[in-house]
């Protein structure tokens, strides 16, 4: 069990770490995700021992590593940038953490043949790092940090620096070469929430140095904790509006509306409802204002205007909707959230998708 | 504002080799007056080399690149009034933002009063404003590049914007924002634009006609609808598209083209002839239910991605993938689904010869 224990962090008055707390077990690949500035690199850093926190402590297994330097911890890290030995083959590119270890140059250079066939570069053993595509180059650097057989594996996203589908497609490999890998403990900082959520185990969420919410990623983004961690889990963006609860209900520009379930024997007072861009659609009594739609090829993502209010509406076909046009759009409150005065959530519908 | 068009062009890095590796291959293309291009492609693709033509940052070896039907391509880039971006911002670091903004301006002697109406007037565009009297150095890389497009639209004569793989620096929250402000700016002023990316997302949503690159060529252009249903390769449908699209092994049987692993089959187009046979189907083109062929098999992966799953389904030695409601299935789960015949796409030698029920022309 890896244990980060209230790491706090600031330079120059930014703080970087805010009391970060979590207990990651073996065998689970945790996803960091957040913005940039989130503070997911300093955890990271942190943890290896690259950063010293201004206070708390990390710990493996009961054992604390605040007195071990860097190069003393069982941990392993790739980052965005591509890092190989230029003047090393890729063979010993690999087999390099071993033999500085002390292992023998044959028995490294072995075990360094049969990573590079995990990782698909078999027929790249003999090459530079300058000849390798930077796809290549990342799975080398994949490639070492795995066959130190570190406990504890930190990846800074790694693919963010790769062309778009390479990177789709490096992140199933990632899997793929992590199988054999039992009880290693898997830490991947991402800013994008569909990596996040479809890698992770588990998912931690980070916006300026403080964790956010900790759970698996269903539940994460079933639930989402507060309203911030609601707007960096969700892609398209999730749509925040003022609710208010008396003799009616009442949602921000839709006014008195019927939200079912959802808001019975609430407490009448100000509140918020979270409501995703999928929970809106066309039609209805509410004319929005066109700000701008994006068409990705299956689907529409619809930026409007309703009374001020600024609002996205997620459609699931290619629907033109020029700017400026004027469309009719209707809410399905009953399917949002409850947010309390302070961002915190009090209520929501069953899981999408699991009731 | 500008049309452009690119005539027989062509560029090598190395035209005088007796076989001259094409960077890119000759292409005809006509990019209309005021709207919104991408190229998309891997690394490698030759799209920043066409995009360095237009800018005239790069002398093409041969044909001819015309604004307006006028022949540009002996002017180097400061007389084609263009504005470019690129993937790192390229700013004044030590100046305020409102300096930057004007510095196009000052270096064309432009009258003070106008420029300070100018940059004004493009900071609010940009949201800029509040940061004016700021250095630059303590922006962010977003705002950094909003300052880069903003020192390219200040001048009133600009016929393009050419942006460069803009965005890879930039948060996926921050990103909408920038195409929103790009996109407004196209509408408003009716710019061209053309962008350049290997993020076929970012393509998508941001251009009217997407123009995928490999090898040098240009393998499709068209709406990322027309893309995303029909994609003329199967490049193409691997590229666009996430998760790729589906595509399985086939042969020619009795007219109907054949995919016996997954039990799929389709009319063969009229005269086809045998050779490398492919069926494609897009994950997101399966239904539960409904009209059209079936085909099913157990479920070995499932990707959760929020809403949606991406669930891989396992049929004799062959697989495919589907998008579906999350929690729809587990692990182990026998799935079936329907699948449109118009969804059912015939590729021969990797290249499309039947979308929907017509044929590709």
């Amino acid at each position: 069990m890896l244990e980060i224990r209230d790491l706090t962090h600031a330079e120059d008055g930014v703080t970087h770490l805010d009391h970060v707390s979590a207990r990651l077990a073996p065998g689970t690949l945790t996803t960091i995700l957040g913005r940039t500035g989130a503070g997911k690199t300093s955890l990271l850093r942190t943890i290896a021992g690259l950063l010293v926190p201004d206070s708390g402590e990390v710990s493996l297994d009961g054992k604390s590593w605040s007195r071990l330097p860097p190069w003393k911890r069982p941990t392993a890290m790739v980052t965005q940038q591509f890092i190989n030995y230029p003047h090393l083959s890729t063979l010993d590119n690999v087999a390099f953490p071993l033999v500085r270890k002390g292992a023998r140059r044959a028995a490294a250079r072995e075990s360094a043949r049969a990573m590079l066939d995990r990782v698909g570069l078999s027929a790249m053993v003999g090459r530079r790092p300058s000849e390798l595509s930077g796809g290549q180059q990342q799975r080398v650097a994949i490639a070492r940090a795995l066959v130190k057989q570190a406990p504890v594996l930190l990846l800074d996203e790694p693919f963010v620096n790769l062309d778009y589908k390479l990177r789709e497609d490096l992140r199933e490999e990632l899997v793929d070469m992590l199988r054999n890998e039992s009880g290693l403990i898997v830490l991947y900082a991402s800013t994008e929430p569909r990596e996040a959520l479809s890698l992770g185990d588990r998912i931690l969420l980070m916006a300026e140095g403080r964790l956010l919410d900790d759970g698996e990623p269903q539940q994460v983004f079933g639930a989402p904790a507060t309203i911030e961690a609601a707007r960096v889990i969700s892609d398209p963006p999730i749509n925040i509006l003022p609710l208010t609860v008396g003799e009616h209900v009442a949602a921000g520009p839709f006014g008195a509306q019927d939200a079912g379930d959802l808001t019975r024997d609430l407490a009448p007072g100000e509140y918020r409802l979270g409501l995703r861009a999928a929970d809106l659609r066309p039609g209805g009594r509410h004319v929005a204002r066109v700000v701008l739609s994006e068409v990705s090829g299956s689907e529409t993502v619809t930026h409007l205007d309703l009374a001020g209010f600024p609002l996205v509406m997620h459609e699931k076909s290619v629907v033109t909707h020029p700017p400026g046009a004027e469309i009719a759009v209707d809410a399905n409150l009953a399917r949002g959230f409850i947010y309390g005065a302070d961002g915190t959530l009090l209520r929501r519908e069953a899981p999408h998708g699991q009731d | 504002m500008a049309r452009i068009e690119l005539d027989h062009l062509a560029h090598s890095y190395a035209p005088d080799a007796p076989d001259p590796a094409w960077a890119l291959r000759p292409i005809d293309m006509v990019w209309e007056d005021g709207g919104t291009y991408a190229l998309l492609g891997p690394s490698g693709c030759g799209k920043s080399t066409m995009l360095n033509i237009i800018s005239g940052l790069l002398r093409p070896s041969q044909g001819r690149v015309l604004f307006d039907g006028r022949d540009v391509t002996a002017l180097d880039t400061g007389r084609r009034n263009i504005a470019q971006v690129f993937q790192v911002p390229v700013i004044y670091t030590s100046m305020t933002v409102a300096q930057n903004l004007a510095f196009p301006l000052v270096c064309r002697k432009v009258a003070p009063a106008i420029i300070r109406r100018r940059v004004g007037d493009i900071a609010e565009r940009l949201g800029l404003a509040p940061h004016l009297q700021r250095r630059a150095v303590g922006l962010t890389a977003d705002q950094k590049q909003l300052v880069s497009l903003g020192r390219g639209l200040v001048r009133e004569d600009v016929s393009a914007i050419l942006l460069d793989e803009p965005l890879t620096v930039i948060d996926p929250q921050m990103k909408f924002e920038l195409r929103k402000i790009l996109k407004q700016i196209n509408e408003e002023f009716g710019i061209t634009m053309v962008l350049v990316t290997h993020d076929q997302n970012e393509a998508m949503t941001f251009a009217r006609t997407v123009v995928v690159m490999n090898h040098g060529e240009v393998v499709q252009a068209g709406t990322p609808q027309d893309l995303f249903e029909h994609p003329a390769t199967t490049h193409v449908g691997y590229f666009i598209g996430s998760p790729a699209m589906n595509f399985v092994e086939a042969r020619l049987e009795g007219g109907m083209v054949r995919a016996p692993a997954l039990g799929l089959a389709r009319a063969a187009p009229e005269g086809l002839a045998g050779g490398d046979l492919t069926l494609g189907f897009r994950p997101e083109h399966l239904a539960p239910d409904g009209p059209g062929q079936r085909i099913g098999g157990r479920v070995t992966r499932i990707w959760f991605e929020g809403l949606e799953e991406v669930a891989e389904i396992a049929r004799n030695d062959a697989t495919f993938r589907a998008r579906v409601p999350s929690g729809m299935f587990r692990i182990g789960d026998d799935a079936t689904f329907a699948l449109p015949d118009d969804r059912l796409l015939v590729y021969r030698e990797g290249r499309l010869c039947l979308a929907g029920a017509r044929p590709a022309g």
